[in-house]
């Protein structure tokens, strides 16, 4: 902790657990936005700015964050704070169009779109549960995408991606570091549209990301302490990127400087 | 749009959730900000009917997922304390393992 009562949250999960040093968790809000304190310390990024959130749900979701931890503090437990820091320090120094062009980029891989010949049974599942997401994106977006068992994986046109493109623009900046995250940890634009479009839960999201994952599981049994800790790992990211997306995204909040791009 | 269950189901799911989530005694779970928030935004919006409009959907979907969030990190972190959380074993307890003991060298290792 640095003099004058400031907080900046440790780098990277490496770092040595820190003891719960707070009894109060409040927030307020201040000229930027909605603020959090620990007692009467305001707590600030990894860059040492302040932490200041547009929307007082998330201001209140971060709170609960800080204020769930024990005895020790667990950074990789807290999600939502993980993606403020990022979206106050962007830390990657990208602009908007290039996050918008790396999410886009990723559906020439996307997970629903890359399908397998062998085993037969995988394939057929892969089948009965991808087309329909594939199917509902290019109807809600007015797009071809389909599907390939190339290793090239599936030719998406260019119109394709300039529709995404179009779409993914009127998202604000924090929304758009919320959206890259969730297509990063499900390895699918479109199942990342598809919780942020509410048309799928989390849960089924996540069960489509995993669909390989669990079909192994089925044959061959289940691994708690690796297939169960990564199913939770993979909700509470995915869920968490899906919460602050929308608590972003919100008209009441749309509005705030924080903002505006 | 997805499909959720009842709306009274999600909420007592995340009251139950900020209840495990309440880390230090002293405070009931019922003064958090995060607990009046959820009641309140309910409340407004009286999620717990069956007809959804779709403001209430949106609430009730945002719900869902703080709810998954929620339930996740915790279940997350308990099997990470079963199965991760133990750190590296000592020397004498390796020892232990196949039956040896560590010899006593009062002097060091010389």
């Amino acid at each position: 902790m640095g003099k004058g009562g400031t907080l900046t949250a440790p780098r990277g999960r490496g770092h040595r657990e820190r003891k719960r040093f707070y009894q109060n968790v409040s927030i307020s809000q201040g000229e930027g936005g909605f603020e959090i304190n620990l007692d009467h310390r305001k707590l600030k990024t990894p860059q040492a700015k302040l932490f200041t959130v547009p929307s007082e749900a998330l201001a209140i979701a971060v709170a609960t964050e800080w204020d769930s931890q024990k005895d020790t503090i667990k950074f990789y437990t807290m999600h939502l704070t993980t993606l403020c820091n990022t979206a106050l320090d962007n830390p990657t120094q990208r602009s908007k169009m290039q996050l918008i062009r790396a999410a886009v980029k990723f559906l020439e891989t996307d997970t629903v779109c890359y399908r397998v010949e062998e085993p037969p049974a995988l394939a057929e599942l892969q089948k009965n549960e991808w087309d329909p997401i594939v199917a509902w994106a290019e109807e809600r977006y007015n797009v071809a995408i389909g599907s390939s068992t190339s290793i090239l994986g599936p030719n998406i046109p260019a119109s394709t991606k300039d529709t995404f493109v179009s779409h993914l623009a009127s998202y604000n900046m924090w929304a758009l570091q919320g959206i890259e995250y969730i297509i990063t940890q499900l390895k699918s634009l479109i199942l990342s549209m598809g919780v942020i479009d509410r048309h799928i839960t989390v849960e089924k999201a996540v069960l489509l990301s995993r669909l390989e994952e669990e079909y192994q599981i089925q044959r061959w049994g289940n691994v708690e302490w690796a297939h169960d800790y990564d199913l939770c790992e993979l909700r509470a990211r995915a869920a968490a990127g899906t919460l602050f997306v929308h608590l972003c995204s919100e008209s009441t909040t749309v509005k705030h400087k924080l903002l505006q791009d | 749009m997805a499909a959720l269950g009842s709306p009274l189901r999600t909420l007592r799911g995340l009251l139950r959730e900020l209840r495990h989530a309440s880390g230090r005694a002293g405070r009931p779970y019922r003064d958090t900000p995060a607990y009046q928030h959820i009641v309140a935004a309910f409340r407004a919006n009286r999620v717990t009917s069956e007809k959804l409009c779709r403001a209430q959907q949106e609430l009730h979907f945002q719900a869902a997922t703080y709810l998954c969030l929620l339930r996740s990190v915790r279940e997350h972190e308990a099997l990470h304390q079963e199965y991760h959380g133990r750190g590296e074993r000592s020397p004498e307890e390796v020892a232990g393992l196949v039956g040896f003991r560590l010899p006593q060298q009062p002097g060091g290792k010389g």
